[in-house]
């Protein structure tokens, strides 16, 4: 058990594009997409998807935190797509001129308590926050999820007791693993991807905050066409059902 | 080759005794002096660039604010109980360590090391498993004493304590080694218990390497970020230490970060400084 623990505590890898990942023939096309960790596990199939479905192509992925990424084309990284988690670093880009049309929103997540199996604090809404004999982990406010929980505790007229303000999703997430908190607000597909560790508690104001996720082409492109068909892909109707398997809502 | 005028100036001082200390202490062959001073700048090089890239107008309102206060606070009292505990329980272990004998020591050496290179966070982690609310000790004291470790000062104590003591037994142990045995052999056939000549021949004799250790101990508890952020969460003026507070800064304003870190850095220093002034002053020297 305390190996999975671990494992699921490591921050999501951040695998380097492959430029060189070019395949035998001459046909052989390639795009780097840069994408937001909590789209690993949806754009690796999606990916594979594209790429079996266009032979002689290839999409090599690099995963990280959305800020980073942005950063990261700012300076010069060789991105063809760009897929964030919010619209701030995809903003960041636009403004520099870096992207080839403006960019769209494909898909967006929401927010879900979190409660260990059997629910020990039998939390059942976000009224049961506000208990301070209950243990309650969020994210820290300068995080986007800890900014998201404020947005629902501030419509909801609920004053938030935490107990912990926690690093990122995945570290809140894993003290609910652990069974160290009686609840926490993380995103609905971290809920989800937990499987059985983690039980999901609805809650009728997390309609009201949802996080987008933008998609941009860049301008710098190496292969416009490529990155606008992968671009395309991510908004047909396969990957909406991907992308809702997962727990997004899509627009 | 450049040793070699080195090794002639070595032979000529020998000859007159007097100024042969005072020549190998100025002179130091370029084998050496180099990679020194490209290991110093190494060091000091990061440091300038926080130094340099600091919004120092910031700095007395960032003093000023009370959560820096509040984390600054918890900092040093968290670190200060982190050593006290490192001493009270690693003395002793490191005294096992050096003058006992007994089956698997060389096992046990090296488990004592463990935290040094075990990440953090997993030691965070580790100390969840044990002792937090579901862990091997932690579920009978909040089953029986309701006591509950994880998110409270205790528990950044412990986390501190868990990643610090094994630079102080290592550093003790050390000292214990190269202490005359032969003094504490004296004290006995002298009539002394073993108590007595652990506590006043090998203590003091050892002084200097247990100071050395409890330094050590206090720094890195100090800095400490992934087991104290895993074991005790992050809740200003309860847990959020330094650390922890310079880095959620980091997420949303690295130029705060930077402020913060320099504060934390210039009040270690000033310690350590003090310290050193204090209790080491001679040894310096």
């Amino acid at each position: 058990m305390a190996v999975a623990l671990v494992s699921g505590l490591a921050v999501a890898s951040c695998s380097v594009p492959d430029q060189d990942a070019t395949q035998v023939g001459d046909t052989s096309r390639s795009a780097v997409v840069f994408a937001a960790a909590s789209l690993t596990e949806v754009l690796t199939e999606l990916g594979a998807e594209f790429e079996r479905s266009h032979p002689g192509t290839s999409i090599d992925f690099h995963f990280g935190a959305s800020s980073a990424l942005a950063q990261q084309i700012v300076a010069g990284a060789p991105a063809d797509v760009f897929a964030s988690a919010s619209p701030e670093p995809v903003d960041q880009v636009v403004d520099l001129d870096l992207v080839a049309e403006p960019p769209v929103v494909f898909a967006a997540n929401r927010l879900q308590i979190a409660v260990p199996p059997g629910n020990p604090g039998e939390v059942t809404g976000l009224a049961d926050f506000a208990d301070p004999d209950k243990v309650i982990a969020l994210c820290a406010p300068e995080v986007p999820c800890g900014a998201a929980a404020r947005e629902v505790f501030a419509l909801a007229g609920v004053d938030a007791q935490p107990d912990t303000y926690e690093r990122d999703v995945r570290a809140t997430l894993t003290k609910v693993r652990l069974g160290e908190v009686d609840a926490a607000l993380v995103y609905r597909t971290d809920v989800l991807a937990a499987g059985e560790d983690v039980r999901g508690v609805d809650f009728p104001e997390a309609g009201r905050v949802v996080n987008e996720y933008p998609l941009a082409v860049l301008s710098e492109a190496s292969d416009a066409d490529l990155a606008s068909a992968f671009a395309d892909h991510l908004r047909s109707p396969t990957a909406e059902d991907v992308l809702r398997t997962a727990g997004f809502d899509v627009p | 080759m450049t040793g070699a005028p080195a090794g002639g100036s070595r032979r000529g001082t020998a000859v007159r005794g007097g100024a042969r200390s005072r020549r190998t202490g100025g002179a130091a062959p370029a084998l050496l002096l180099v990679p020194a001073l490209v290991g110093l700048a190494f060091l000091l090089v990061p440091l300038l660039g926080l130094v340099l890239r600091a919004p120092w107008g910031e700095l007395p309102a960032r003093l000023a604010s009370p959560e820096v206060l509040g984390a600054l606070r918890l900092s040093l009292v968290c670190a200060t109980a982190a050593t006290a505990l490192s001493l009270l329980l690693g003395v002793p272990l490191a005294w096992l360590l050096a003058r006992s004998t007994f089956p698997g020591k060389r096992l046990v050496r090296a488990l004592v090391t463990v935290p040094l290179v075990l990440p953090p966070v997993v030691g965070g982690v580790a100390l969840l498993l044990v002792f937090g609310r579901r862990g091997l000790v932690g579920e009978h004291l909040h089953e029986w004493f309701g006591v509950s470790l994880p998110f409270t000062t205790g528990a950044v104590v412990l986390a501190e304590t868990f990643v610090a003591m094994p630079f102080l037994v290592v550093s003790v142990e050390g000292a214990l080694r190269a202490a005359d045995v032969r003094l504490d052999e004296a004290a006995a056939t002298l009539g002394a218990s073993r108590w007595v000549t652990f506590r006043r021949v090998t203590l003091p004799l050892v002084a200097p390497g247990v100071a050395a250790g409890a330094v050590l101990a206090w720094t890195r508890a100090l800095g400490e970020f992934g087991a104290t952020i895993t074991f005790a969460g992050n809740f200003p003026g309860r847990t959020q230490t330094m650390p922890l507070a310079v880095y959620l800064a980091m997420e949303s304003n690295p130029e705060a970060a930077i402020v913060l870190s320099l504060v934390l850095l210039l009040v270690s220093v000033a310690v350590l400084a003090l310290l050193r002034e204090r209790w080491m002053g001679g040894a310096s020297r």
